[in-house]
C-alpha cells in the first residue's frame, strides 16, 4: 500500500513543511540520520525550484516498495514555464545558482533513482527514489 | 559587513534555535548557509572549528551535544554534493585532457613533414605549440628539379581553433597541381580556400619560398607573415626579408609579389613565426635585435643545432613557458 501526502508550494514556509514532511517519513522508514538529511536537502532543492522557477506547485512524499525493498519516493510537480533543454540543467556546474554542486544534479546525486519530465509551457515533474538498505 | 564576519553569528543562531526546539525551520537555514559557505569560499574545516568554539560556550547537556550535529550535517551535506559534483568534474577534465591529446597526435601526424636532404644546403627547423595543439604550420617540399619549397604560417590565435584551421591549409597545398610552385601563385590559391572556408575573425599569415639548388636562387612571397631575415656571410649582416601582401582570408583577389634573392656561399635564410619574435620576457618582449644576437651566437653551428639552442635560449627567458606556438626555420648554403 502507497502512503502519499503532499504539500503545495507557495512559499518559502511551504519548503520548510515539505522538509518536515519527508523528514517523518524518512524517519518512520528507518534510514539513518545522514540519508534523512540527504533526501531533505533533495527535497528542499525540488522545492526551491518550484518556489523559485515556477511559482507553485507541490511535492509529494510517498512510501514506495519495490521487490521488497522499501524507499521513499518524492514527486515535484509544477505547471510552471518548463525547461527547455533538459540535458544542460543536468549538466555539473550549470545550475542558475552558480555551479555549486546542487540543483538538478546535485539532487540526483543525493537519490538512488531521478526521473525528470518537461514540457515548455506546461511545467515539470521530477520523480525521485531512496532506497533503504 | 563581509559575508565572511558574519558566518559566527549566523551559526550560532541557527544552532541556539535548534537547540531549544529541534525545528525543521532551523535545518532549512542550515542548508541555505551551507549554500552560501560555498559561494563564499569557506572551507569545511573552518566551520568544524566554528563549531567547536560554539559548543565549548555552552554548558552542553548528552542532548543537545548530539542535536547539535544535526546542524553540522546539514551544512556538510552541501560539501558533499561540492565534492561529488568536482570529483566528476575532474573525470570529465581527464576524458577531454585524453581527446586533446589524440588530436594533437593525429595533427602531428597530419601536419608533419621532413627535412629533405638537398647538396649544398643545410637545414634546421623547429616548431612547437604553446599548448597540445600548434597553430603554426610548416612545410618543405622537394620537386623533381631539387627545388626546395619551403611553407610558413602562423593562425593569429592559437590552440584548438588555430590548429584546425592549420589542416586546412594543409588539405589545401596537398591539392595544389604538382607543377605550380610560384610562390605568389601558391599564396593567391590558398588565399581563395582560406577567404572561402575560414571565420571571417580568424586570419592567417603565410610566407612561401622556393630555393633553386641550380642558381642559388631564393624567391619567396608573403601575405603578412613575420619578416624572416637573411644573412649575408660575405658582409656578416642580416637584413629583414622584406615582403609585403595582405593576409590570408581578407580579400579573395589579393595579388602577390614576388621577392628575390642571390644566396651566396654561407649566406643563410631564417624563417619564423610571431611566436619567436613576440616572445615574452620579465623586461618585455625580445627585440628583432636581441633574436639576431642569439643566432650570431650559435653561427658556426649547424643549423639544426642554431634552432634547437635558440629554442632552448628563449624557453629558458621565458621561465618554461610557451606564450605562442613557436616555429623557426634556417636554411644555409654550404658550397
Amino acid at each position: 500500500m502507497e502512503l502519499q501526502s503532499c504539500v503545495k508550494i507557495l512559499n518559502e514556509w511551504d519548503i520548510v513543511a515539505v522538509r518536515q514532511l519527508g523528514r517523518n517519513v524518512a524517519k518512520e522508514l528507518g534510514f539513518g540520520t545522514v540519508d534523512q538529511a540527504r533526501i531533505t536537502t533533495a527535497i528542499s532543492e525540488l522545492a526551491r525550484n518550484i518556489f523559485l522557477y515556477a511559482g507553485q506547485g507541490e511535492v509529494c512524499i510517498l512510501k514506495e516498495q519495490q521487490n521488497g525493498k522499501n524507499g521513499l519516493k518524492i514527486i515535484a510537480k509544477d505547471n510552471g514555464p518548463g525547461i527547455a533543454d533538459i540535458r544542460r540543467v543536468m549538466e555539473d556546474g550549470y545550475t542558475t545558482s552558480g555551479g555549486l554542486g546542487a540543483g538538478l544534479p546535485g539532487v540526483k546525486r543525493l537519490m538512488d533513482e531521478f526521473d525528470i519530465q518537461s514540457k515548455l509551457q506546461e511545467g515539470t515533474e521530477i520523480i525521485a527514489v531512496k532506497w533503504l538498505r | 559587513m563581509d559575508f565572511r564576519d558574519t558566518i559566527e553569528s549566523k551559526y550560532r543562531d541557527i544552532m541556539n534555535n535548534y537547540l531549544n526546539d529541534q525545528n525543521e525551520q532551523s535545518l532549512y537555514q542550515a542548508q541555505k548557509l551551507s549554500r552560501k559557505l560555498i559561494e563564499h569560499h569557506i572551507v569545511p574545516e573552518e566551520i568544524i572549528s566554528l563549531h567547536k568554539t560554539i559548543m565549548l560556550e555552552n554548558e552542553l547537556t548528552r542532548k543537545s551535544f548530539s542535536d547539535s550535529f544535526d546542524i553540522l550535517l546539514e551544512v556538510m551535506i552541501g560539501y558533499g554534493l561540492s565534492y561529488r559534483e568536482h570529483q566528476s568534474l575532474r573525470t570529465e577534465q581527464l576524458a577531454l585532457k585524453s581527446e586533446i591529446e589524440v588530436a594533437a597526435s593525429m595533427q602531428q601526424t597530419l601536419l608533419g613533414t621532413t627535412v629533405p636532404k638537398i647538396d649544398g644546403l643545410d637545414i634546421g627547423a623547429i616548431s612547437v605549440p604553446a599548448r597540445q595543439m600548434n597553430g603554426d604550420y610548416h612545410h618543405f617540399i622537394k620537386d623533381e628539379n631539387q627545388c626546395l619549397g619551403i611553407a610558413i604560417a602562423d593562425v593569429i590565435g592559437k590552440g584548438i581553433p588555430a590548429a584546425l584551421s592549420m589542416s586546412m591549409i594543409k588539405y589545401a597545398m596537398d591539392s595544389l597541381p604538382e607543377n605550380r610552385h610560384n610562390p605568389s601563385a601558391i599564396l593567391e590559391s590558398l588565399n581563395r580556400v582560406v577567404e572561402q572556408n575560414v571565420d571571417p575573425s580568424m586570419f592567417i599569415t603565410m610566407c612561401y619560398g622556393v630555393y633553386n639548388p641550380w642558381n642559388h636562387k631564393f624567391l619567396y612571397a608573403s601575405a603578412g607573415h613575420e619578416p624572416g631575415f637573411f644573412y649575408s656571410s660575405e658582409n656578416q649582416t642580416f637584413q629583414d626579408l622584406d615582403g609585403k601582401g595582405l593576409l590570408l582570408g581578407i580579400d579573395k583577389k589579393t595579388k602577390y609579389k614576388e621577392y628575390e634573392l642571390n644566396v651566396l656561399q654561407g649566406d643563410m635564410i631564417i624563417l619564423l613565426s610571431d611566436g619567436v619574435t613576440e616572445c615574452r620576457t620579465k623586461e618585455g618582449f625580445i627585440e628583432r635585435e636581441n633574436l639576431i644576437g642569439y643566432i650570431e651566437k650559435n653561427i658556426h653551428l649547424h643549423p639544426q643545432e642554431i634552432v634547437a639552442n635558440i629554442y632552448k635560449d628563449l624557453e629558458r627567458l621565458q621561465e618554461f613557458e610557451l606564450r605562442d606556438d613557436f616555429t623557426l626555420i634556417i636554411l644555409k648554403r654550404t658550397e
